[in-house]
């Protein structure tokens, strides 16, 4: 019954949310970019044109499935001895109506929007680039009064939303928010980098119609101008293990003072950050920041409980990494050490060296040393960190 | 040949019984319905396993899957149904009829034939294994990549891709065994009199999918090898570290996998037109025109692979190119399509379980292919590529262009395998619960894609919520009517109703002189064709 009353529930939802969808529920998402404009153009047309042959020759079927059958004692034509030439015109017209709707109906269109797509650079105002990596979006700005602006952007729906079993309310952009946005200017065409620190991913908003893989160790690009201001959201859409659907993008499209704006505060922002990191922190401290960085990045794989989920993603609680010595009797950091690990990355475990600032390394680490079961009482400084990147 | 002869002859090739005549056997139409049993169970493995993620998909919210545990579900479907049932199903069909419609007593390779089909069974279990050593708490389960394999990805899993490799190495092996077994056949074992162009088309279809395997299986097979000697043996084929290029993967990758399409597809190209003269009364339009379009899709499909990776960045000239090429794909099947349904056109049709089958493909495949058109848009694709918009696509020319093709065939060469006649009620009922629970569980898909949702996604925003929830419930529909075919199937093989040597009232060609059953060893004597 339970089940019933759930299917439909799930209708009158559907019938619902026709309404509320209206315009684009059965088509692509309205534009915000020239580029979404023209797939959305193009879409349509190349819809519109197979719908019309699908639609006659499925008429011409029906006709026959009707007409043409033993019931109705319809007698088959006779078949003459194949006539080639006969043969050959006949067949010889759908072949011809395809090379027109291939090659000019189709084809011409198509050969613009692929050049326009290509063209990243002309007119480009603007440069970022942003990095996948398993699971999260780093976002850099390359050039202008925000070169040098640089973050990581994580799901930010609440853990329990997304564990198995939840059954109570679910956000409204479930799964679709994140900690730090992507900021654009609106309606000026940014070029954008694209690469990755492990597997391939890809960068996909809707509304913006441009889609590229990033692939590790190379840098593709694509390109995007947001005519219209407001929030944008889309996915990751290559498969990239256990948390692919668990990395969504979000951009805020707003006029160029107000990302003037943005741009000051989250270079102030960056600022004190670096600065944190000069200074002597307490062990608690760390720890209390630690948490929230090990909670957002490490606890998919490695769990919140520290226990890991073994063979792949090993625990920490009692890890010999986590409890063993970091620094050697020169002071230089171990190889296989903790901090290694994190900085460097082994096998699946991804290198945190770009993803993290020294505050932020040196807070995860001190806190997997002094919780998740781990007593070893010492404390890794920002300023060990900031050294041993040198 | 005097009766004595042909009597010792027959006591020679006595078989022994119970599994050892299933081990040992020889006989094309004992590995005939080896394969095509196998094809059937691994029907159902596949299909309970894209059930469990329909089910997991039902609403948003993690239910009953943990996203490890999809993802591995998701890449071992398409193996499954793809190299476990689809081309098994063909290989069957291949074994079973290509001998009794060119009048030759067996296949030209039989004991390469036997050990085609022994591969099979374990490279289903090398796939399937690591669920069950996972539950033992070895290794982290099956490939967790999709049926693709791309690199990086692959490099990091765990022993699932493994198995996988050495898997798809065995069921490599066995197409190209089976492949070189039916040019063989082919080129050497006709009556006499049966030209070439006389041919049955479907010994056409499977004349050019045998050249394509053997043209494309061996690079699919280097490109897991590379896969592997980059997981264990520190190579650096897919690593841009080592001055490998992950993207060189995706070539070699679809360089086999779009004429993979093709191979699926062109055998049931073959049996199609055959349903379609047989219940329309009429011999089938263009005989020849079938048989050049056929050979001009099986020469473009391996110069279109790129289309599957618009995305990952390639130069203009390369876009346009594929582009272009791909569209071309159009003119021949338009040619086809044509010839389908002229076929029809005035004939004296009646609609048995096969025909319902022939038709209702024809329709369906259509959307298959019109949607592969605009997928070919190198603008648009950006769009639909990895959204749901693909995967209806691709199941509408896999499911409806393969599977219910290879239902029109079971249907229509049931009653000679097995000299009885199936419930045709019980068919017709499969066939409109099959066709409506299809289109129910893709048709949203469609939507969904448009709407943005990705493919390979355990969980999902609210908006896309109701039109899985419809996606879902039809493919349980869809996942248990198939349980009539089953049962209609199988009551056929245990009796039923006596099929007449002819079987269709318009059936025409070698296999339709013969008794039904024909008997173990057929054409003993060789027929002459006009």
């Amino acid at each position: 019954m339970q089940g019933f009353r759930k299917i439909g529930l799930g209708v009158l939802a559907m019938l619902a949310s026709l309404n509320a969808y209206a315009d684009y529920s059965w088509n692509f998402p309205l534009p915000a970019t020239p580029m979404a404009l023209d797939t959305l153009h193009v879409h349509n047309k190349f819809m519109t044109i197979t719908g019309v042959i699908f639609l006659v020759v499925l008429a011409i079927m029906i006709y026959s499935i009707f007409s043409h059958r033993k019931s109705k004692s319809y007698k088959p034509v006779a078949d003459k001895a194949p006539s080639t030439a006969v043969e050959i015109f006949w067949t010889l017209i759908p072949f011809a109506i395809l090379l027109l709707i291939d090659f000019v109906i189709m084809g011409i269109p198509a050969y613009h929007s692929v050049i326009m797509m290509e063209d990243t650079r002309d007119k480009a105002t603007m440069v970022i680039k942003i990095t996948g990596s398993q699971w999260r979006w780093q976002y850099e700005y390359m050039d202008g009064d925000a070169k040098g602006i640089k973050f990581v952007s994580n799901l930010s729906t609440p853990k329990e939303q997304t564990a198995k079993g939840f059954q109570g309310v679910k956000d409204a952009d479930y799964l679709l928010e994140v900690d730090n946005r992507l900021v654009l200017p609106v309606g000026e065409k940014v070029r954008v980098l694209m690469t990755a620190t492990d597997v391939l991913h890809n960068w996909w908003v809707p509304q913006f119609g441009s889609s590229r893989v990033a692939v590790p160790g190379f840098l593709r690009e694509t390109w995007v101008q947001v005519d219209r201001a407001g929030t944008y959201r889309g996915q990751c859409k290559e498969l990239c293990g256990k948390g692919h659907g668990y990395m969504p993008i979000v951009v805020d499209a707003v006029p160029m003072e107000q990302f003037k704006v943005w741009v000051a505060a989250k270079k102030e922002e960056l600022a004190k950050a670096s600065a944190g990191a000069d200074k002597e922190w307490t062990k608690e401290d760390l720890v209390t920041t630690g948490k929230g960085v090990y909670e957002k990045n490490c606890a998919v794989c490695h769990q919140v409980s520290g226990a890991g989920l073994p063979p792949a993603f090993p625990a920490l609680t009692g890890s010999k990494i986590a409890n063993g010595p970091i620094f050697g009797a020169d002071g230089k950091y171990l190889k296989d050490s903790h901090l290694d690990r994190v900085l460097n990355g082994v096998r699946v475990m991804p290198s945190w060296k770009a993803l993290l600032n020294d505050t932020e390394i040196a807070a995860v680490i001190t806190y997997e040393r002094n919780a998740l079961g781990n007593s070893v009482g010492d404390v890794l400084q920002p300023a060990q960190v900031k050294a041993a990147r040198q | 040949m005097s009766t004595t002869t042909v009597a010792h002859h027959e006591e020679h090739h006595d078989h022994p019984a119970g599994i050892m005549r299933w081990l040992t056997t020889t006989n094309h139409k004992d590995i005939g319905t080896m394969y095509l049993t196998f094809s059937l169970i691994m029907f159902f493995v596949g299909g309970s396993m894209i059930l469990a993620i329909r089910a997991e998909l039902f609403q948003p919210g993690l239910q009953l899957l943990n996203p490890e545990f999809f993802n591995q579900l998701i890449g071992v479907h398409a193996l499954v149904m793809i190299f476990a049932a689809l081309m098994p199903a063909a290989t069957g069909f291949a074994n079973w009829m290509i001998p009794l419609q060119i009048g030759a007593p067996d296949m030209a390779l039989p004991r390469l034939n036997n050990w085609g089909f022994w591969l099979l069974p374990p490279s289903a279990i090398l796939l399937t294994l690591p669920f069950t050593l996972a539950l033992f708490g070895i290794g982290d389960g099956a490939l967790a990549t999709g049926w693709t394999f791309y690199p990086p990805l692959s490099v990091q899993g765990g022993i699932g891709v493994d198995f996988a490799i050495f898997a798809v190495h065995l069921l490599g092996i066995s197409s190209v065994l089976g492949s070189i077994n039916i040019i063989v056949t082919l080129f050497n074992m006709r009556a006499p009199g049966m030209t070439l162009m006389k041919m049955p088309m479907f010994a056409w279809g499977w004349l050019i999918t045998a050249f394509l395997l053997i043209a494309t299986i061996p690079v699919l097979a280097g490109a897991v090898t590379m896969l592997l000697t980059d997981r264990h043996f520190g190579t650096h084929f897919f690593d841009a570290a080592g001055g490998g290029d992950p993207i060189m993967f995706q070539h070699l990758f679809w360089f086999f996998g779009h004429p993979e399409v093709y191979i699926l597809l062109l055998p049931v190209w073959g049996f199609i037109p055959q349903i379609l003269e047989t219940f329309s009364r009429k011999p089938m339009y263009g005989y020849k025109a079938q048989v050049y379009s056929l050979w001009a899709i099986g020469a473009l499909a391996v110069v279109v692979w790129a289309h599957h990776f618009f995305t990952a960045g390639m130069p203009v000239p390369a876009l346009l190119y594929f582009m272009y090429s791909t569209m071309a794909i159009s003119l021949p099947l338009a040619v086809l399509f044509f010839c389908w349904i002229k076929t029809m056109w005035k004939g004296s049709m009646s609609f048995e379980t096969p025909m319902l089958f022939a038709v209702g493909w024809i329709i369906l495949f259509g959307i298959g292919g019109l949607t592969g058109l605009v997928l070919a848009d190198v603008a648009a694709d950006a769009q639909y590529h990895n959204s749901y918009f693909v995967v209806a696509h691709f199941h509408y020319t896999l499911f409806a262009g393969g599977i219910m093709g290879i239902m029109a065939g079971t249907y229509y060469w049931l009653p000679k395998m097995t000299g009885h006649m199936y419930s045709e009620k019980l068919g017709k009922l499969h066939f409109w619960l099959t066709a409506i629970s299809f289109n129910l569980t893709f048709i949203p898909q469609f939507f969904l894609g448009l709407a943005g949702m990705p493919r390979r996604i355990p969980d999902y925003a609210l908006q896309f919520a109701e039109f899985n929830m419809i996606s879902s419930i039809a493919a349980f529909v869809l996942g248990f009517s198939q349980l009539l075919f089953v049962y209609n199937i199988v009551s056929c093989a245990r009796g039923g109703k006596k099929a007449t040597d002819q079987v269709w009232e318009g059936a025409k060609g070698l296999e339709w002189t013969l008794p039904s059953p024909p008997p173990y060893h057929s054409f003993t004597e060789q027929p002459t064709v006009k």
